[in-house]
């Protein structure tokens, strides 16, 4: 089961620079959401900030990790 | 014309309707808190706009999430261009790029915030990842 520990060390290991605060929103240890600010994501739209994040779990998305709420800016 | 006719439809849609909402469930009756957030959130601007439930066939979600390299549902496009999912039409409900997005005016006694709608009894808040073949 992912924890939010896991889930914000694989986010900051994946996206250079990213800091990742993420909660778990049901206590469930599968619905969660993430707050990510990474530098590079100055150079891209909302929309392809938050497929950066989703990129990082792909299949994990709608499996094991059911919810996962974004949040992203650049800084 | 393409041999998907399920993809062609979708294009089709996203298309053919300025505002076009991909969820699950119906406007009047969601079946996911994501999507009820989202439709709320258009509600609460006055917004017309047309709604596609993808819980009929599977092959609207992995065809939709093809089309729009999203993973996710629900899905707004405006004018062909997908804006986002729950969170970012939360975000810019709030922020007021949704109405500009729009091209409506926010109604006066339109709530500061995103109206949330799960109360108890709201449907779960579940996704599904629609851009891997599970099949």
């Amino acid at each position: 089961m992912p924890s939010t520990e896991n889930l914000k060390h694989r986010i900051e290991a994946a996206i250079p620079g990213a800091r990742a605060e993420v909660s778990d929103l049901t206590g469930g240890g599968d619905h969660f959401r993430a707050t990510v600010v990474a530098p590079d994501f100055a150079a891209l739209s909302r929309i392809e900030q938050h497929r950066r994040v989703y990129a990082v779990f792909g299949p994990e998305i709608g499996g094991p990790i059911h919810a996962l709420s974004l949040e992203t800016r650049a800084e | 014309m393409s041999d998907n006719p399920v993809r062609d439809a979708i294009t089709e849609a996203i298309t053919e309707h300025e505002i076009i909402l991909f969820m699950k469930g119906t406007p009047e009756q969601p079946m996911c808190g994501f999507s009820a957030r989202t439709t709320a959130a258009l509600e609460a601007l006055g917004t017309e706009y047309a709604a596609v439930d993808v819980l009929p066939d599977p092959r609207i979600r992995a065809e939709l999430s093809a089309v729009s390299n999203w993973p996710t549902i629900p899905q707004l496009f405006v004018r062909g261009e997908l804006v986002g999912g729950c969170d970012i039409v939360t975000e810019m409900y709030e922020s007021g790029e949704l109405a500009d997005a729009l091209g409506v005016e926010a109604p006066k006694d339109a709530p500061a915030r995103a109206p949330v709608a799960a109360e108890p009894g709201a449907p779960p808040l579940t996704i599904d990842n629609n851009l891997t073949d599970r099949s």
